[in-house]
Formats: structure tokens, sequence, C-alpha cells
């Protein structure tokens, strides 16, 4: 977490109008990744995750709009870029991979005919020998006997092969950052930790700054180096990875925790958070978290807590953070 | 039995399928096939086939009937018409004009309709709007009205009879390709390219034509059937081929008054060519449709 960050997401707001008034899906997110590092993003459904990384590649779709904010990337603020320069840097220096790896392939055509297009998207790139260049995607992302899986359909690949070769088209512009939406949600256990063994081994390689975003808190313990915990549109906490499983300070952060299942511990019911997520269209005046949090006084269900760090490089939305016990 | 020759029969077993591309009712294929083979044919080589000159009227021979029937002539396979033309020949000469007219319309159409999808299902927005309350427009107006009234203000000729029918056509491809459009665009492999830096342009004309092109293929098959049924229809109102040029719908038109007198030949021949040209295209369609799709290619 030294010298300045590669991304550094300030205030950032994303509106989806409704004929209910306008949602904020993403109401004044702030989070920095560093060179890289890995860092999870987690929360629950609808919390703004995905928005949130969809905005920093401005792909968020119409209706739905950057309503305010700064995204600084690379020293650049990406919401001035022109939209050409925009689309260069997508792919190039910043990519993204999806949930699901089975539909994030074009059914109709080859592997190696859409790894290619990867190349033919961006000029710095360009090679004569598109084949090799594209078995090379294919072995980095370690697919056995990538010269003959250049020519396979994405349907006669398995979930987890389909991961990696998004995974390699991603990393084909070898970017500094790789956004990884819940890329491992669709596979199974086994798979999913070797996708996360390949996420790491970029990350050592490339040196890739990679944003993770889940709802599994046992991924992040696993993977990142940092978590931020997002709920209803905020950042409620984010920490390193081993402060925020040591000592949550956001209660909502400690409810998540509580609610995970552990070794060795036999409980008739996992605990859980009461209550719902509150409604983006009506959001409730005071802290978000109000409603289901144990410790909510008066002060929380009137006054809006800020995101405030602490010296340790710690921040937190709360009124009353938990202690670290 | 070794473990290779158990193999391919418990993957037929299993998937249902045979590893042979055919499948069942491939019989039907292979007849459509040839069917439709004998009709091109007859559109590229009439003269040679045909045993007399298409128009060439012998007024001593009107009407007579099919060779198999009594008072039928060996010289005259299908009968003649009210003119004492032989019907065989000018089946086999009416081919040309039909598949001409037929596939130019539709390629023309398909063209138009398909890039006017693409646009207007990618980009939405006003463009959108415009488009498609046009096609609605257009929709509500009766096909065949439509086309008469076209033919009334710009006059018959085979050019023009082209021109409507393509005319006609645009709006089902289009209506089609925006319907497709509208859901790949938000299919995840097309946000995944979007999200590596593919251009707009790429997106459209290599993710998503492709992906809509076999659904679009299907429809132009039927739609070509249709094709050559309207452009009978306007021949037989006398709006769209015109003689001496002879087209299987002008021959319907021609001969209709003479079935009530026991003529059934002249009308029932170019029927049945149009009959098994469409039900051939149809057949032929499904299972091209079957083809295209890498899914079921094993």
């Amino acid at each position: 977490m030294n010298g300045p960050p590669l991304l550094d997401v300030d205030d950032l707001r994303v509106e989806f109008p409704t004929p209910r008034g306008s949602v904020r899906a993403a109401d004044g997110v702030s989070f920095r990744v560093w060179p890289g590092e890995i860092v999870g993003l987690v929360g629950e459904s609808g919390c703004g995750k995905s928005v949130t990384t969809l905005a920093l590649l401005r792909l968020v779709r119409p209706p739905g709009r950057i309503a305010s904010g700064r995204i600084v990337f690379q020293g650049r603020d990406l919401l001035t870029l022109p939209a050409q320069e925009m689309r260069m840097l997508r792919g190039s220096a910043m990519a993204m991979i999806f949930q699901n790896p089975m539909t994030a392939l074009d059914p109709v055509f080859t592997v190696g005919d859409q790894i290619a297009e990867v190349f033919e998207s961006h000029p710095q790139l360009h090679t004569n020998d598109v084949r090799s260049a594209a078995a090379a995607i294919l072995e980095r992302v370690r697919i056995p006997n990538p010269k003959a899986q250049l020519k396979a359909y994405a349907h006669q690949f398995s979930g987890g092969m389909a991961q990696r070769a998004m995974i390699g088209m991603g990393m084909a512009g070898k970017p500094s950052l790789l956004i990884a939406d819940e890329p491992t949600t669709a596979l199974d256990v086994s798979v999913q930790a070797q996708i996360l063994d390949l996420l790491r081994a970029i990350r050592t390689e490339l040196k890739t700054a990679i944003i993770l975003i889940t709802h599994d808190l046992a991924i992040t313990a696993q993977l990142c180096d940092r978590i931020v915990v997002m709920y209803a549109g905020q950042v409620v906490e984010a920490s390193t990875t081993r402060e925020l499983f040591r000592a949550p300070q956001h209660h909502y952060t400690r409810g998540l925790l509580d609610s995970m299942p552990r070794l060795g511990q036999r409980r008739e019911r996992l605990a859980q958070i009461p209550g719902q997520p509150p409604d983006l269209r009506t959001l409730p005046v005071g802290c978000r978290f109000a409603a289901r949090c144990p410790r909510a006084e008066d002060r929380c269900r009137v006054e809006e807590p800020a995101l405030t760090s602490s010296r340790d490089g710690r921040e937190v939305r709360c009124h009353f953070p938990l202690e670290p016990r | 039995m070794s473990a290779e020759s158990v193999q391919p029969a418990l993957v037929r077993e299993l998937t249902g399928r045979r590893s042979s591309r055919f499948r069942s009712g491939d019989f039907l294929v292979v007849i459509a096939f040839l069917l439709l083979a004998v009709i091109v044919l007859c559109a590229l080589i009439p003269a040679t086939l045909a045993p007399h000159p298409p128009n060439q009227q012998e007024i001593t021979k009107r009407l007579l009937p099919p060779s198999w029937m009594e008072r039928g002539n060996s010289a005259h396979l299908l009968g003649t018409d009210q003119l004492g033309r032989d019907l065989l020949s000018r089946v086999i000469h009416g081919a040309r004009i039909s598949l001409i007219v037929g596939f130019s319309a539709l390629v023309i159409s398909g063209i138009i309709g398909v890039t006017i999808g693409l646009l207007a299902g990618y980009y939405r927005g006003w463009l959108d709007d415009w488009i498609m309350r046009l096609a609605d427009v257009q929709l509500a107006i009766p096909y065949v009205l439509l086309a008469i009234a076209i033919i009334a203000v710009i006059g018959p000729s085979n050019l023009n009879v082209v021109l409507v029918l393509a005319v006609n056509g645009w709006v089902v491809y289009a209506r089609l390709a925006r319907g497709q459009t509208l859901s790949l665009r938000e299919r995840e492999f097309i946000q995944a390219y979007r999200a590596l830096g593919a251009r707009d342009w790429r997106i459209v004309v290599q993710h998503i034509l492709p992906n809509l092109l076999s659904a679009v293929i299907v429809v132009a098959s039927l739609e070509l059937a249709g094709i050559i049924t309207l452009e009978s229809s306007l021949s037989f109102l006398g709006l769209g081929i015109q003689p001496p040029t002879v087209s299987w719908g002008y021959m319907l038109a021609d001969g209709r008054t003479y079935l009530l007198g026991g003529a059934w030949w002249v009308v029932t021949f170019p029927g049945l060519a149009i009959t098994a040209t469409i039900l051939s295209i149809n057949v032929l369609a499904d299972w091209l449709r079957d083809v295209l799709d890498p899914r079921l290619k094993i």
C-alpha cells in the first residue's frame, strides 16, 4: 500500500431512473486498489458490487448512468476520457471476466477465433501468428493441449475450461487491473479452487491487480489482500483481510462473519442477520443498516454516518464501530 | 467385442443421435433435395429440357388432356392449354422466372431488413422507435393490397415485381433481427467482448449477425415460399410477370376459366409446380437449421 494507488474511486454514484424515482445502485462508493493487490468486493445481491465495477469500465447500461464521482486509473480520470480511448483501455489496461463462463463465450465461433478477436481489437497486440499467440494464451491459463483446443466450440468446453479461456482472453493485453465478477459462482467446488489458484498465479506472474467480486467470504479469506464490504450501494467497511476477519468493525461485517459455517463447530442453525436490505428507492434517513443493527441507537436513525478512516488504514461507516476484541 | 466398438453404439444410445449428420426424416430431405434440383435444372436449361417452345401455339390441339388419358397425345405429356401450347414445356420454362424473382426479392429484402433490424436492436432509441412503427404500419396493410397499390403506381414489369416483393418482405427480417439483437446484446458474451474493448461495429457484424443468421436463414426459406406464392398471386392478377414471359402464377390465372369446362390439367400442373417448389424449400430449410446449429454437431 505504498505509492500512488492504481485505481482511485471517489464518491461514485450510479443512477437508474425508474417510474418511482431514480435508484442509486452505487451511492458514494469510494475505494482504492494498489498495483498487484487482490481486493475482494463483498456484499449481498443488489448491494451495488457489479454496477460499481461496470462503472469502472464505463459499461453501465442505459438508462443507468454514472451521475457523479471520480474514477482515477493510472493517473487518468476515466469519466472524462473520450469514448475511443476508453474502448482501447478495456481489454488492454483493464479487463473483466464474468460470472457464467458458459455463456460468456460466443456459441457460433471456436475458442481460437474468439481469442484472436482480442488481438484484432487492440493494435498494440498485433501479431503475425495469431494462432500461436492464441495457443500461448490457453497455455498460460493451463489448458492442456492448447493448439487442439483452439478449434473447440464453447459448448465443448467444461465450465472450468471456459472460465480459464475467459481469464486468458482478459489477460491477453497484460492488463494492470482484472475485474472478476463472481468468477467461480457457476463452478463446482474443486474447479473453483483451481480457478482461484490460477488467479493467484496470474497476480504473481504478471503483477496484475485483481478486484474479485463475490458474496463468498471464504473465497476472499483465501485469496484477497484487502476486502471492501458494500451494503445498500455504499462501502461500509474496508480493511486488510487479516484485520477484517480478526476484528470486524462494522456490525454488518460482524453479522456476515457470524453467519459463516465454521469447521469444528456444531450448531443447530447458522446465525443470520435479521430483516432485509432497504429498498433503494425509499432509503431510510440515517444509517442504512440501522434497522437490522443490534447496536443501533437513536442517532443512527437520524444521522447518516460517514466513511471514516482510522490511523491503521481501516475504513468504516458506523457511529459505534466495534472495538477489537 | 472390444471397448472401441461398443463406444459409438453406446454414445448413440445415450445421446439419441447417430454419429452421421443425417438424422431421422432424412428420406424427406433427400426427396426435397432431388425435387429442388430438378426445378433448378429446369430454371437453368429450360430450352434443352422442354419438348416444345413454351409459346408455340397449335390451335388444332387446344386443351388436350395429359397423354395417359383418353384423347391424350403422346407429344404433349401433360396436355395443352387453351391455345394449344404444351403444358410441360410451359411449366419447365416457368421455373426460371419464379426462382429468379423469388431469390432476388428474398436477398434484397433480407439484406435491407436484417441491416435495419440490427441497427434498431443494437442502438435502440429514436431509430428503433421510428423503424418499428413504420414496420407496424406496413404490417397493418394487407400484403397483396400494398403490392397492388405499388404496382398500380409504378406499372407492372418484371423488375418492378421484384422491387414490390422486396419492399413487402423487409418487415419480417427487421422484426426478427431486432428481436434477436435485443436478446443477444444482453447476453454475457457480448458484454464480455465489450469489456475486452471490441468496437461496436465489430460486435454487431462479428458476433450478433452470425448468431442470428441461422434464425434468419430459416425464416428466409419460409419467406421464399411466401414470395413465390405472392409472385404467383400478382401474376394471377395480371400485375406480376408479363407475357410472353412464362410464370406459374400467370398460367394459373390464364387457365382458371377452363377449370369448370373439365380441363383441370391447365391449372393443376403449374399449381403442383408451385406446391412442389415451396414444399421442398421448406423441408430443406428445416434441415438447414439443424445443420447450421453448431450445438447439434457431433
